[in-house]
């Protein structure tokens, strides 16, 4: 049993490492991480999928203004995607906050072009991100199972 | 509406230190950061409630019985945004410490228009813990 919970940190560990390293999270994370304890275990998946209903709230919008070409709201596409920074900035996530700057600056311009193709990276990343994230937590969960502590990671 | 949550008293050895607990209204459209606030508010010693925009705000402090010794004022929110909230509770005469948030996003001239409608502090997003301390430990003192 040892020997497994040795196993599923190290592989905790370095999955957290590759995150950071890949560019999918950024120090707010670790922010996020710090701030859990004892007494709310699950802070940081229930922001965490906060974050994600944001995105796809606020990917539907974008997408939905998007749709009416040649009379795209580009005014409701920036609030959206202004949001979106917001919070992809709240939980550290590194890769969706850098392709809302584009897509801001695309809406700015009215590019609707580089809008349209921004937003499918968006919501490319997210999902990426998601999957991610559900895999970290599943890890942590059989460390807890197996009857371990979660290591901490220092990035 | 109201979410509280608290902080503690803190135990040196054999001593206890009792803390004031700070209470901390958070104004906030963004669920996923009124719970990042409320989080950060609670390991620092503190009681807090939300507000979904200025408006619910304003409303709380209308019957003169609101005390809060810090409002944390988002800047962009739906039915009345952070700017007109906080000149609004000035009117009222509300003289908790305020601390507006911002985006990195917002420029100079709009932080400026921020403090300038009556806020204590100006922050930028994301808060944290080593961002908002300094600036409220004074409150602490009981």
């Amino acid at each position: 049993m040892d020997t497994l919970i040795a196993q599923l940190q190290r592989q905790f560990r370095d999955y957290t490492i590759s995150l950071y390293h890949q560019g999918f999270l950024d120090d707010q994370f670790t922010e996020l991480k710090k701030l859990q304890d004892e007494c709310s275990p699950d802070f940081v998946a229930e922001v965490v999928t906060l974050f994600f209903e944001d995105c796809e709230k606020l990917i539907s919008n974008m997408a939905r203004a998007l749709d009416q070409a040649g009379n795209v709201d580009f005014k409701l596409v920036g609030s959206s995607v202004h949001q979106l920074k917001g919070s992809s900035s709240s939980v550290g996530a590194k890769r969706v906050k850098g392709l809302c700057i584009t897509l801001k600056e695309c809406c700015d311009s009215q590019n609707y072009e580089g809008c349209v193709r921004c937003l499918q990276q968006v919501d490319i990343e997210y999902k990426t991100l998601k999957a991610k994230l559900q895999d970290l937590f599943n890890l942590e969960q059989q460390i807890v199972q197996a009857g371990g502590r979660i290591p901490q990671v220092d990035i | 509406m109201a979410t509280k949550s608290t902080g503690g008293t803190e135990k040196t050895k054999s001593i206890e230190v009792k803390k004031k607990l700070i209470n901390v209204l958070i104004v906030d459209d963004d669920p996923l950061n009124r719970r990042l606030h409320e989080m950060i508010i609670k390991t620092i010693g503190g009681i807090s409630q939300t507000a979904k925009n200025g408006e619910e705000a304003v409303i709380l402090h209308r019957d003169g019985e609101a005390s809060f010794d810090l409002i944390l004022m988002d800047k962009e929110m739906p039915e009345r945004d952070g700017v007109s909230t906080t000149k609004k509770l000035r009117e009222m005469k509300v003289t908790s410490m305020i601390v507006g948030v911002t985006s990195v996003a917002d420029q100079e001239e709009e932080r400026k228009a921020f403090m300038e409608a009556g806020l204590n502090h100006c922050l930028e997003k994301p808060l944290t813990k080593a961002k908002i301390f300094p600036l409220i430990s004074h409150l602490f003192d009981a």
